[in-house]
């Protein structure tokens, strides 16, 4: 086992899911369609007034990004565990936590970026300033990510539990509570001129956190799954 | 050489087998044959390590599998049941994305072959595999054994779904295969049409 054969199945298994991302273009575009259909009905049933809309507009956006992943999280690990796939990954020569975050990264290239990269269109709808907006996006891209490392572990551990979408949202909700703090409070801190360093470097630690425990917590739990 | 020493397995409330040893040579073939629900597959997850035994131990060449962890992985080749094939990929890419995740990666030619040896033909490589039969889809899974170069095989139920021409298109691969000092570990219902120095069985009582 070496780094290089590492590496080539890790790229394998993101391409893969890409490859069968694209042949189902549907189930990706529902989380993005979601998101912006969410994000949308706020400004429609709060009104027009610009400055609630600017007060609740970051804190909405973050809600929606983070109910957006929670909905493609049934998909990460449930079409392996039933077609056989994640048997065969869990028996290569690599460690299962390195193949854990492909799997996690080909998921947040599908749900997370699109997210990521609308966000500033449906910041304008809140009226967020051109300032506000990148604070948006950077915190979006510390966060989305590990949105999608915590949720790794909830989707793993409810494998071949009935009624398992909304056990993960009730085990998986609370891990994300920090992570939308310090998010909306990166925009909302920018607002408010007082910059928004401090939340986004505890966003950053955060993502790094999860980075070293969330793929070794969930391949324990995929490992449990199988048994 | 794979042995296991006095292992048993439970599933539940029932005791599937208990105190079970048994010894796989290179160049032979195990079959394990029983009942449905006498543990065959149990068995055959516990050798491939994706299941510990509840009791005993699993030696490859006298070390124990969960302590040798990836290093077992680089020497099996397991085809479970499932067949691990994703209805939106054709069965080229199907093929080629579970070696290259198994880490003995092939080259597009490579795996064409392949699918032609167990008699796939070459406009169906490039069809989504959902229109594929259940016979079809098992010889996708299938074809990875014409790509291994890993000694030891386990296969749950090989034979299922297939017609009789593609069972001794297998049975010849299988004998090919323990011919170079492979093993193999076969859950099955047939007959596998090995010479007998090659074979040995093992009944599961239930």
């Amino acid at each position: 086992m070496n780094r290089s054969s590492m590496w080539e199945a890790v790229s394998g298994i993101v391409k893969r899911d890409l490859l069968l991302a694209m042949r189902r273009r549907s189930d990706a575009a529902m989380s993005v369609f979601f998101l912006v259909i969410v994000a949308s009905l706020f400004p429609l049933g709060v009104g027009p007034e610009p400055a609630v809309l600017r007060t609740i507009g970051p804190g909405v956006l973050w809600v929606a990004a983070l109910l957006a992943c929670l909905l493609s999280l049934s998909r990460v690990f449930t079409a392996d565990y039933v077609d056989g796939a994640l048997e065969q990954m869990v028996l290569v020569p690599q460690p299962l936590a390195v193949l854990v975050a492909g799997k996690v990264v080909a998921h947040w290239l599908i749900s997370g970026l699109p997210v990521v990269l609308l966000s500033p269109l449906l910041g304008l709808q809140f009226g967020l300033s051109g300032d506000a907006l990148g604070v948006l996006v950077l915190s979006l891209l510390l966060g989305t990510p590990t949105l999608s490392m915590i949720g790794a572990i909830g989707a793993a551990l409810v494998l071949g539990v009935r009624g398992s979408g909304l056990l993960v949202a009730l085990l998986v909700l609370p891990l994300y509570v920090p992570v939308l703090i310090f998010g909306a409070g990166a925009v909302t801190s920018s607002m408010a001129g007082i910059g928004a360093e401090a939340n986004l470097s505890l966003l950053g630690a955060c993502l790094v956190l999860s980075l070293f425990l969330a793929p070794w917590a969930t391949a324990a739990a995929l490992r449990i799954a199988l048994e | 050489m794979l042995q296991a020493v006095g292992l048993s397995c439970r599933r539940g409330e029932r005791r599937l087998f208990s105190d079970l040893n048994v010894k796989v040579e290179p160049g032979t073939l195990l079959a394990v044959v029983g009942e449905n629900g006498s543990g065959k597959t149990s068995l055959l997850r516990i050798f491939s390590s994706l299941l510990p035994p509840e009791e005993g131990s699993v030696l490859w060449d006298g070390q124990d599998i969960h302590q040798l962890k990836e290093l077992y992985a680089g020497q099996l080749t397991y085809l479970g049941h499932l067949n691990g094939i994703k209805d939106d990929l054709t069965p080229l890419e199907n093929l080629m994305s579970a070696t290259s995740l198994a880490g003995e990666p092939c080259s597009n030619n490579g795996a064409k072959e392949a699918l032609e040896a167990i008699g796939l033909k070459r406009p169906i490589h490039h069809l989504p595999s959902k229109v594929l039969s259940q016979g079809q889809k098992r010889r996708v899974t299938l074809a990875r054994l014409w790509l291994s170069t890993r000694p030891l095989w386990l296969l749950d139920e090989p034979f299922t779904s297939l017609d009789a021409a593609s069972t001794g298109v297998v049975t010849q691969r299988l004998l090919a295969h323990v011919q170079r000092g492979g093993l193999a570990v076969l859950v099955t219902h047939q007959e596998v049409a090995l010479p007998a120095e090659r074979l040995q069985h093992l009944r599961l009582a239930g």
